[in-house]
């Protein structure tokens, strides 16, 4: 502990604080981590009454399926490296790229890709050299259930949807932003400050009213835009695009209000000094603020990303069963939970909409911890 | 910055802002005044089913939706004044409720029950999340350094994680065969079943908002303690502050403008609560005011979605977070106003 002698805490007081944070994540990561668990084991583990058969999967094993000690270990030490290249190298090698947005996405894809590699081809050969050797397997695991989600009921095809709904969304929020949170962050107008107030209680509006306007004109817009686009107007209900026009719109407040604060941060003598030799108010912006802005933009992209990927009321209400998003696609899933089958397809589907989440806030920690204090401490 | 020039800066985003959110706004204001309805006519059909000798007919009237010629049904629009309000609000029936303290059949009422639950959700969960994310924050900051990375980690995941799930994987722990009701029917020594009444239900949804919030608040406010001014926590202790008293008058204090952000954003996301009723599955036993406009806009069986009643249903809902914004509102106004 740094600081003086007399703000040490008592030994009580210390072993108090540690409990309750103890406690605390234990209860936050508890609920992830054991559905987790819960979808790599048969349908009577999963939902077994003891949590040590949950744990260890005795149905499962019995069926032949799990992973014997050096599986463990290979898995632990496999899941170590990728962490530590994910919190360490990623960023690193990034800041070597010098195209930060570029670096990042490209970095954070092919990361995904070669995880997801490592997952199919490694654990395959792996099971089939366990069953080989006769090393008798300790803890039930079986990815059947994934297979049945991602490929029989064609989930692969939601998760395309929510990837270009979400990319949409992040890059069109975060292009249509910047221009406006730079122009907000430099006037002082009352102009100004009515937008942002304004803004402000744009988002506060509960979603529901956004889209109870967008339903009737969506569903009859082959009919309103046939005099503009002829007899291929598209019915704007279940397009993807419109969806995200809708997203951007919703997430633009929160956008610009983030992006404002982030360019409050960088010195207006910047852009003054650029002006006096000679830029005009675009060329500053683009030349002179944006590369000094990217940390402030990748942050704002990753709540940006959040909104479009978690949204369950727009997505479901304006996209049809054709091409949903995977949230409100698992509605589908757990509505017709009548076996624990069911219920376990249903809970791999949930661990597979969360996984992606997790890496990102294994990579991202530090931006999104950042963006949080930003918006707080000077908005 | 000129005005011309802000205003190419603004106007995309403006632009956007205003075609999806304000007119869409406008529109449903208008619209709630209005009713849509499928012209219907009066016609009389024949039925004949054969019998011994002669056909058994019967001639009935029925109303059936009018066509025209591309087969589509003709509908008609009428202005309603308040009556779509009306039907949500069903004042007579309320007041009747109100004025004998008929407490069951003033929540017989779906808008009354949706409203009654908004609110004490929000203000149920407001002060949990606070007190949380402070302790939390206070925790954190109170361990040793190396530790803070993975505590911040841990405390991410219920944050970023999509509502629906979060809501799902608590759910999961707590159905018939779950975890932790198996665990709770062993405590108690007789079956449990949470999701069979409104007030288990409530809890739990509670519960996961809690979790799911205090990540934010005690990352805000977490941030906030690195501003704080050791002398003058070491001043308050010349003066013989005890502990509590450090904290009462001299860290709180300088979170407040934090606090009230926190709270800003907590009172903007928990009055549309809406994931937790369809995570939880809890429709049939408690909704909320957001899940009253979204279940008139899902199509009813007969393809219908009631359009003008989730307009006048979604405007109320916008006057009751007008009505919880306006103190916080006029007080960030009236900082502008000093600031310059």
């Amino acid at each position: 502990m740094s600081g003086p002698k007399a703000l040490r805490q008592s030994f009580g007081l210390q072993l108090g604080s540690g409990l309750f944070l103890g406690l605390w994540c234990l209860i936050a990561a508890f609920p992830i981590v054991w559905i987790m668990v819960m979808s790599v084991k048969a349908p009577i583990d999963a939902f077994a009454t003891n949590p040590a058969d949950v744990l260890i999967g005795p149905a499962t094993l019995a069926a032949g399926k799990g992973l014997s000690l050096p599986d463990l270990l290979f898995i632990a030490v496999f899941l170590a490296l990728t962490v530590r290249g994910a919190t360490r190298l990623l960023p690193r090698m990034v800041a070597g790229l010098g195209r930060p947005l570029i670096g990042w996405v490209v970095g954070t894809a092919a990361f995904v890709l070669l995880w997801l590699a490592a997952a199919v081809w490694i654990m395959g050969p792996l099971l089939r050299i366990d069953t080989g050797l006769g090393i008798t397997p300790l803890i039930g695991f079986t990815t059947e259930h994934y297979r049945t989600v991602w490929v029989e009921r064609a989930f692969w095809e939601n998760f395309v949807n929510s990837v270009y709904v979400t990319l949409g969304v992040t890059v069109v929020s975060l292009t249509v932003g910047t221009f406006a949170g730079y122009a907000l962050s430099r006037a002082g107008s009352t102009l100004a400050f009515g937008i942002l107030i304004a803004a402000l209680v744009f988002r506060a509006l509960p979603h529901s009213v956004l889209v109870t306007g967008y339903l009737p004109f969506f569903i009859t817009s082959s009919e309103w835009l046939a005099p503009v686009l002829g007899d291929n107007a598209p019915t704007l209900y279940g397009q993807p695009l419109a969806v995200i026009a809708v997203l951007v719109a919703i997430n633009q407040p929160f956008t610009i209000w983030m992006l404002r604060s982030f360019f409050q941060s960088i010195p207006s003598e910047l852009d003054e000094a650029a002006r006096v030799d000679g830029c005009t108010h675009f060329q500053a912006f683009r030349w002179v603020i944006m590369p000094v802005m990217w940390p402030g933009v990748i942050t704002t992209g990753l709540f940006s990303f959040l909104l479009g990927y978690n949204d369950y009321l727009v997505t479901s209400l304006l996209l049809d069963a054709s091409n949903q998003t995977m949230v409100p696609a698992i509605a589908s899933f757990f509505n017709r939970e009548t076996t624990t089958t069911d219920q376990v397809l249903a809970v791999a589907a949930a661990v597979s909409i969360t996984a992606p989440l997790f890496l990102l806030v294994m990579v991202f920690q530090r931006q999104i911890v950042s963006g949080l204090t930003a918006g707080a401490v000077k908005g | 910055m000129k005005t011309r020039t802000f205003a190419a800066f603004v106007a995309p985003s403006l632009v956007m802002m205003l075609i999806f959110i304000a007119a869409p706004l406008l529109y449903v204001f208008g619209q709630s005044f209005y009713l849509t309805t499928p012209v219907t006519e009066q016609m009389t059909v024949e039925t004949c089913t054969p019998g011994f000798l002669t056909q058994n007919c019967t001639q009935e009237t029925k109303s059936l939706p009018k066509l025209d010629e591309a087969g589509r049904i003709v509908t008609q629009t009428q202005f309603v004044g308040f009556g779509s309000y009306r039907a949500i609000i069903e004042p007579a029936k309320a007041w009747a409720a109100i004025s004998t303290f008929d407490y069951r059949a003033l929540m017989a009422i779906d808008f009354w029950r949706a409203l009654r639950f908004t609110l004490m959700f929000t203000f149920v969960t407001l002060p949990l999340v606070l007190l949380v994310g402070l302790g939390v924050a206070l925790a954190v900051n109170n361990t040793a350094r190396t530790l803070r990375g993975p505590v911040i980690f841990v405390s991410l995941l219920p944050f970023i994680i999509t509502p629906v799930i979060g809501a799902l994987a608590i759910r999961w722990l707590f159905v018939s065969d779950g975890l932790l009701n198996n665990g709770l029917e062993w405590m108690l020594g007789h079956p449990v079943s949470m999701f069979s009444q409104g007030w288990t239900i409530e809890i739990l949804m509670m519960f996961y908002r809690v979790w799911h919030v205090a990540p934010f608040a005690f990352i805000i406010l977490y941030a906030g303690l690195q501003t704080l001014n050791h002398d003058a926590l070491e001043a308050a202790m010349i003066d013989g502050a005890s502990r509590w008293q450090r904290l009462r008058y001299v860290i709180v204090p300088h979170l407040m403008p934090l606090i009230i952000f926190v709270t800003l954003i907590h009172l903007m996301d928990a009055y549309r609560v809406f994931d937790e009723v369809v995570g939880f599955r809890a429709e049939a036993h408690v909704i909320s005011l957001q899940y009253l406009t979204y279940d008139f806009l899902i199509p009813d069986s007969t393809g219908n979605r009631s359009i003008s009643r989730a307009a006048a249903s979604s405007m109320l809902t916008m006057v009751g977070i007008l009505i919880l914004l306006i103190p916080l509102l006029r007080r960030t106004w009236a900082q502008h106003r000093g600031s310059r």
